[in-house]
């Protein structure tokens, strides 16, 4: 008997969705990223207000005082949705992996001296409740900002947050153990030197406006603490003591701000391009909440780099300056 | 003077591999056998691994083009950063 195979070429009548082609124009054909973002938010039949917020509608764009002509245009040079998202970290996770059992293997934190092991649990400890925060106020943009371009991100930067915490309190329980997070939590509700943070963290709980929380916690309170506790602190300071295995179980950290900080700089600038009201009111935001993460950093900089803390502090704030320049905002 | 071609599956992944291709290599031609993708070009072509990563927007190791490639034509001279096809020996 003869089977007749055949191939058939079924070619599709449309590239993508209507709702998608709408954004980017003609029939050309849609990534994933831009059909999982391109008309992606309701717009309409919201039906009753929220109880908990009459004023506004469920979505509105009116929570936040940044105005734009089309929220979409908040895009994601990463270009992340959630499955190229889930797949990166997938891969970072595997690396962060094989470095902890490097370093479990060879007994590397056993070999720290006593004076370097604390000085670098007082820093690290503690932050698993800034990163908790981060991760807090990350989710509420995401519930409270306007526009899937702009809140999908933010929802996997809010996983990413919890992340940060989880691989530090992994490393707070390879160096010591569960008394070593309690000592941290300790830290974070009594230490003098903790305290600045903690009220900032506590505060930018109760910002309303999804944008300006947006600037102040992963631009300008993450754009200090990041270079300052991994850059400064954990890479020129600790590994060069003899705690590099501390620098390989928080690689994922600076790895990781460095490759959303080209998210965070482009939402920024693109909001700022839109209109000189957008640029005042995201220059007003970055002075106010720049001025108090440096306050709140300069306790913890003096703890970490002693005598050094300060100019390291004051570095960082001009390397967040230029960035802040390159995005718009310059002064 | 003979062509080189490559041939990838069509799907997601070799999307912006074919485009990268398409952007710099001027005299690329497409054709699209069912479920593949082939680029044809006279003498020699050139897969850029920066030319992808802009149209990513995330980092690509050149490597990961062989999870959807599917034939070639031509010596291949490769580095961490691109990989040409030729006549060249």
């Amino acid at each position: 008997m003869n089977i007749d195979l055949q191939a058939r070429e079924i070619t599709p009548l449309r590239n993508t969705y209507d709702h998608v082609a709408r954004h980017i124009g003609g029939d050309k054909v849609a990534s994933r990223y831009q059909e999982a973002t391109f008309g992606a938010q309701p717009m309409v039949n919201f039906h009753y207000r929220p109880t908990w917020d009459p004023g506004h509608e469920l979505f509105d764009a009116g929570r936040s005082k940044i105005v734009l002509a089309d929220w979409y245009v908040l895009k994601d040079p990463r270009q992340f949705y959630y499955a190229t998202w889930t797949m990166t970290r997938a891969k970072q996770q595997d690396a962060m992996e094989s470095n902890f059992q490097f370093v479990e293997q060879r007994g590397m934190l056993s070999m720290m001296s006593d004076a370097l092991r604390d000085k670098t649990l007082e820093i690290l400890m503690p932050l698993r409740h800034a990163a908790w925060g981060a991760n807090m106020n990350n989710a509420s943009i995401c519930a409270y900002g306007f526009g899937t371009a702009f809140t999908a991100p933010a929802m996997f930067h809010a996983m990413d947050n919890l992340g940060v915490a989880q691989y530090l309190t992994r490393l707070g329980l390879a160096m010591g153990d569960a008394q070593t997070l309690d000592e941290g939590k300790q830290r974070w509700l009594e230490a003098p030197a903790w305290q600045g943070l903690r009220r900032l963290v506590e505060d930018s709980f109760v910002v309303q406006d999804p944008f300006e929380l947006f600037v102040a916690q992963n631009l300008l309170i993450d754009g200090l603490l990041y270079p300052l506790v991994y850059g400064a602190f954990v890479d020129d300071h600790v590994a060069l003591q003899g705690g590099t295995a501390v620098a390989m179980l928080t690689n994922f950290m600076p790895e990781w701000h460095d490759e959303s900080a080209r998210w965070i700089d482009a939402v920024v600038k693109a909001a700022a391009t839109e209109s000189e009201a957008n640029r005042a009111l995201l220059r007003e935001w970055s002075r106010h909440w720049v001025d108090r993460a440096q306050a709140a950093l300069a306790p913890i900089a003096r703890l970490a780099l002693g005598d050094q803390g300060e100019a390291v502090l004051n570095e960082a704030r001009e390397q967040l300056q230029t960035r802040l320049d390159k995005a718009g905002l310059k002064a | 003077m003979s062509d080189v071609f490559i041939a990838f599956q069509a799907n997601e992944e070799s999307r912006p591999v074919i485009d990268a291709i398409v952007a710099d290599n001027p005299h690329a031609v497409l054709s699209h056998p069912t479920g593949l993708v082939k680029v044809n070009a006279p003498n020699a072509l050139t897969i850029r691994r920066e030319t992808i990563e802009g149209l990513i927007g995330r980092s690509f190791d050149l490597q990961q083009i062989h999870v959807n490639l599917v034939t070639i034509s031509g010596y291949i001279d490769e580095d961490d950063d691109q990989l040409t096809l030729s006549w060249k020996h």
